[in-house]
């Protein structure tokens, strides 16, 4: 079952067009990898998934829902969770508290005034969250201030933010993006070890974490989709070839 | 129950609160600041930087235009004094109500933008807010002059219950002058209900989810958060409480001025917080008070002051002394707070709080090495 | 009609103070990115260079008045006229012109200052830091300037021979009464030219396209080797120029006084607001459009049905503005938006 149709999606900034009658679909339960050569518009095609662009036609289904125009905070409501090129996580705030705040917009929903009780009296929330970082193996770590982390374990914890609210989508913008052998090593160990029911979406330039990964590819170039399929097939297209000219390090 | 989920720590930190403030005429007696009026300030500003810190060292909106609702707190009490009773609850009620429903108005549109265009924003509303009061809503304010209270006001409820007596009626809390020390313990009593609804929303989901937007809004909303009521929110709450402050300005002297409402008067409570510690518990307090003491004793000085109290060096260590310290005092006391100002946010930007923690880490470290300073960064929020 | 014509004219002079301000305000926020909110305190210094010229130019030394003969009495004659009589007199005279060259070096000594010694070190820090601490210099520099100068506006007259009025009614047809004072009509004239230089600037020289591209992208800038913080410097000093000579030429206009800086500065925020912020052309168009419509809005006809309406409508359009269109009239999409 398509837990993600793209339909005909159309982009142009003045006189560039980033996506070109885009068609894609994503199996629930899948890894799909978009990968392309840099300008291909794969961070465009993201965003109009997160709501943060509209396209000029074309429609992104999400379940039967389309996720044109609604708001982020909304998307992810409905199931949407993403992880950013470079990690976003609460900076000045405990790990702990990182990831119980996804739980919170989880149980509580996207806006409720909790201003009485104390944060100690939501076991349920904490609960939640200290399995969570178990998970990603972040459990002794809960109660330093995030800034002091590594970009590796920037990248756990921001996964696990997103994992504890059960996503039914989670779209991944690089993640090993900068990261060293080892970290990115580490993360594809994450990613296949954690949350395995989860659809996910990972736009990728590594191709070795690609291959790991992936159960399903597309590959975007000058934003159109020019070939998709398992990657095995993908591996030895001479149209992948050609668009990246040199370009893959695998 | 009311203490309910509270930290050991944060019931201890309250009951020190609550014994400090009641006993600040004590605590204020040996540094010569132990006057009702001076003490009255302290918690009235208080309760002022609290409410401004719920926005700004929580949230992290910086709002330019706070002194706007505090203008708005005391026109609206003293509306209640003239129309209805000389009694100070109603007032104060009617203040918080009336700068919450301002602060609604004002935020609903500020908000529309984040960041500096934000801060610009509430500058201008400041700024309109004072033209309004100084010199078109002359009906409602009495503009330069300021509102006061008259002989033939209507004091409705008062006049069915009281007998009116010859010249101004004073406020008074059934009965109660609110002049001296009882005006004072009145504002008091509200500072520590203040300091206890502050740390309740520090130590709340809410309170989480304020520092969470100031430090990663865009996090937020893609975490699944409507940032926008949330800071609303926030902007109401910290406009009720300097509308709360303004009430009490007028309960403790009947009157209101445009002044109050000038851009230089919200820049005084940013000051205020960030000087004792923007996002900490009791740093904008400390802040209030340390302010407020400093400018009772620096502007009440002029140059003659100056060399008396220099009188006993030689002439020209007295002249030279007075020449360098004179342009700081009296007038000059908006301009050494200018320069504080400056100082605190180039040199320490977490105020007194922040230095205090340092201090308190580098003692801990000789001992026990880094977790010394984590604790420390926690006590102090 | 002529009252039309004579509040459009004042309109785009006060409008012209403001674009010229909100201009500096966009290109160093643009260039540094950094919201200056001591920029209304460099507009009066500027003001105030021209209070300090014309203070220097007149001291004075006492003389005996002849013309009294009853006792002895003593008048004050400036050195300059005690000199050299005439010529010294209209070196008085020409106080407000001779502050303009004073003022371009000054002003440029000052912005560069301001920059190396303080604003530099505040790129890294948040927004709030930088607003706030320029927020503060803000205070020292107006607190500074009302205990030199006093509290009370202080008046600085154009030259002699520029003190009448033109027949501005003749040029448009309108007949021999309509007239307006020259030098409001030079300050037009100037804030035009100083506005169509600074936009050759950046749209025709090279330094001007370095600069443009660093304010869309200063890294790739940076990356490409060129010094860019150097040239953001200059940029600086140049902005504190501008608004130091906007200050320096209203001066006959609006005599100055201590809480000028401010009282512009929130009004060139608001005209940043609506017209966009990072867009220059937004600035420069809001500046004159909310300068004609404070004008307008200060006729008596107007103040009769809605009183004190002229004190007000900037803020009730830059309400209206930002409700309908977040991002002004001129900005582009995403910036700033919550």
């Amino acid at each position: 079952m398509a837990i993600l149709e793209v339909n005909d999606v159309n982009k142009a900034f003045g006189g560039l067009k980033a996506l070109n009658a885009v068609n894609l679909s994503v199996e629930e339960g899948t890894v799909h990898a978009i990968i392309g050569p840099n300008g291909a518009g794969k961070s465009t095609l993201l965003n109009c998934f997160v709501g943060r662009l509209i396209p000029d036609t074309g429609s992104v289904m999400f379940n039967g829902q389309s996720l044109l125009g609604i708001k982020p905070h909304k998307i992810n409501q409905t199931g949407v969770a993403r992880v950013f090129q470079t990690p976003e996580i609460f900076t000045d705030l405990s790990i702990l508290e990182n990831v119980m705040i996804p739980a919170f917009a989880k149980v509580d929903g996207s806006f409720r005034i909790n201003a009485w009780k104390t944060v100690g009296t939501r076991g349920e929330v904490r609960d939640m969250a200290e399995k969570v970082l178990e998970e990603v193996g972040l459990h002794e770590k809960r109660d330093i201030i995030a800034s002091s982390l590594s970009r590796g374990d920037k990248r756990r914890l921001e996964m696990a933010m997103c994992l504890v609210q059960d996503p039914k989508l989670l779209l991944l913008d690089e993640p090993t993006a900068g990261m060293s052998r080892a970290d990115t090593n580490n993360t594809v160990d994450l990613l296949q070890r954690v949350g395995t029911h989860i659809t996910k979406i990972v736009i990728e330039h590594d191709m070795h974490v690609v291959f790991s990964l992936a159960d399903h590819i597309s590959v975007l170039a000058q934003g159109t989709v020019i070939a998709g399929g398992k990657p095995e097939d993908i591996k030895g297209n001479p149209k992948v070839q050609e668009a990246y000219l040199g370009g893959a390090h695998a | 129950m009311m203490f309910a989920g509270l930290s050991r720590n944060d019931k201890l930190l309250f009951a020190g609160f609550t014994i400090a403030a009641l006993a600040m005429p004590l605590l204020a007696w040996p540094v010569g600041a132990n006057y009702p009026d001076l003490l009255q300030k302290f918690a009235i500003y208080g309760i002022f930087a609290i409410g401004f810190n719920i926005l700004f060292g929580l949230t992290g909106y910086l709002s330019f235009g706070h002194a706007a609702f505090l203008g708005v707190g005391s026109y609206a009490a003293v509306w209640m004094f003239k129309g209805v009773t000389m009694n100070v609850i109603p007032a104060v009620i009617f203040g918080v109500m009336v700068s919450g429903m301002f602060a609604a108005l004002i935020g609903f549109v500020s908000l529309r933008r984040s960041g500096i265009y934000f801060s610009i924003l509430t500058l201008a509303f400041a700024q309109m807010s004072y033209n309004l009061a100084y010199s078109v809503l002359t009906p409602i304010t009495n503009g330069e002059t300021g509102l006061q209270l008259r002989q033939d006001d209507a004091r409705i409820l008062d006049r069915m219950f009281v007998e009116q007596s010859e010249g101004l009626p004073s406020t008074n809390l059934f009965g109660l002058e609110m002049s001296g020390y009882p005006g004072f313990y009145f504002c008091c009593v509200l500072l520590i209900i203040a300091f206890f609804i502050a740390l309740r929303i520090q130590r709340s989901p809410f309170g989480m989810m304020l520092r969470a937007i100031k430090t990663n809004q865009v996090r937020m909303n893609y975490t699944g958060f409507n940032t926008r009521p949330y800071a609303l929110t926030a902007f109401i709450i910290s406009g009720m409480y300097a509308g709360l402050a303004g009430s009490l300005l007028a309960v403790t002297d009947p009157l209101a001025g445009a002044e109050r409402m000038q851009w230089t008067a919200s820049g005084e409570v940013v000051l205020m917080t960030i000087l004792g510690g923007a996002g900490t518990l009791v740093g904008p307090i400390l802040g209030a008070g340390l302010i407020k003491y400093f400018e009772n004793i620096f502007s009440s000085y002029n140059d003659g002051l100056l060399a008396e109290s220099f009188s006993f060096l030689p002439d020209f260590l007295n002249d030279a002394l007075v020449f360098v310290i004179g342009p700081f005092v009296g007038e000059g006391w908006s301009l050494l707070l200018g320069i504080v100002f400056m100082a605190i946010v180039i040199f320490l930007p977490g105020g007194l709080m922040e230095g205090l923690a340092r201090i308190h880490g580098w003692y801990r470290r000789r001992g026990q090495g880094d977790a010394g300073r984590n604790v420390a960064k926690q006590a102090a929020e | 009609m002529d009252v039309i014509l004579l509040q459009l004219l004042n309109g785009l002079d006060k409008g012209g103070a403001y674009a010229l301000i909100a201009l500096g305000l966009t290109i160093i926020f643009g260039t540094l990115g950094v919201v200056n909110f001591a920029h209304g305190a460099l507009f009066m210094l500027g003001a105030f260079c021209a209070v300090s010229v014309q203070a220097l130019l007149t001291i004075s030394k006492k003389v005996k008045d002849e013309s009294i003969k009853f006792f002895d009495a003593y008048k004050e004659i400036p050195y300059l006229e005690a000199w050299w009589g005439d010529t010294g007199a209209t070196i008085i005279d020409y106080a407000v012109p001779i502050s303009i060259l004073i003022a371009i070096p000054l002003m440029l000594l000052i912005g560069l200052g301001m920059e190396r010694g303080l604003i530099r070190y505040f790129y890294k820090r948040p927004h709030a830091e930088q607003i706030l601490v320029t927020f503060g210099l803000a205070i020292v520099v107006q607190e500074l300037i009302k205990a030199q100068f006093g509290a009370n506006p202080i008046p600085t007259p154009a030259p002699e021979v520029i003190a009448g009025s033109a027949n501005v009614g003749l040029w448009v047809g309108l007949g021999e009464s309509v007239v307006y004072p020259w030098w409001r009509l030079i300050y037009l004239a100037f804030a035009g030219v100083v506005i169509a230089l600074a936009f050759a600037f950046l749209n025709l020289t090279t330094y001007g396209m370095v600069v443009r591209a660093g304010m869309a992208d200063r890294e790739t800038v940076g990356l490409l080797g060129i010094n860019i913080q150097r040239r953001f410097t200059i940029v600086f000093g140049m902005a504190a120029v501008i608004a130091g000579l906007a200050g320096v030429m209203y001066t006959p206009i609006l005599p100055p006084d201590y809480h000028m800086g401010m009282d512009f500065l929130v009004l060139s925020f608001v005209v940043v607001v609506v017209g966009g912020m990072g867009s220059l052309g937004g600035a420069v168009l809001a500046g004159f459009m909310l300068g004609i419509l404070q004008s307008f809005a200060s006729m008596n006809e107007v103040k009769s049905i809605l009183p004190g309406i002229d004190q007000i409508i900037i803020y009730l359009i830059a309400v209206v503005i930002l409700l309908v269109r977040p991002r002004g009239l001129l900005g582009r999409k995403g910036v700033m938006e919550s």
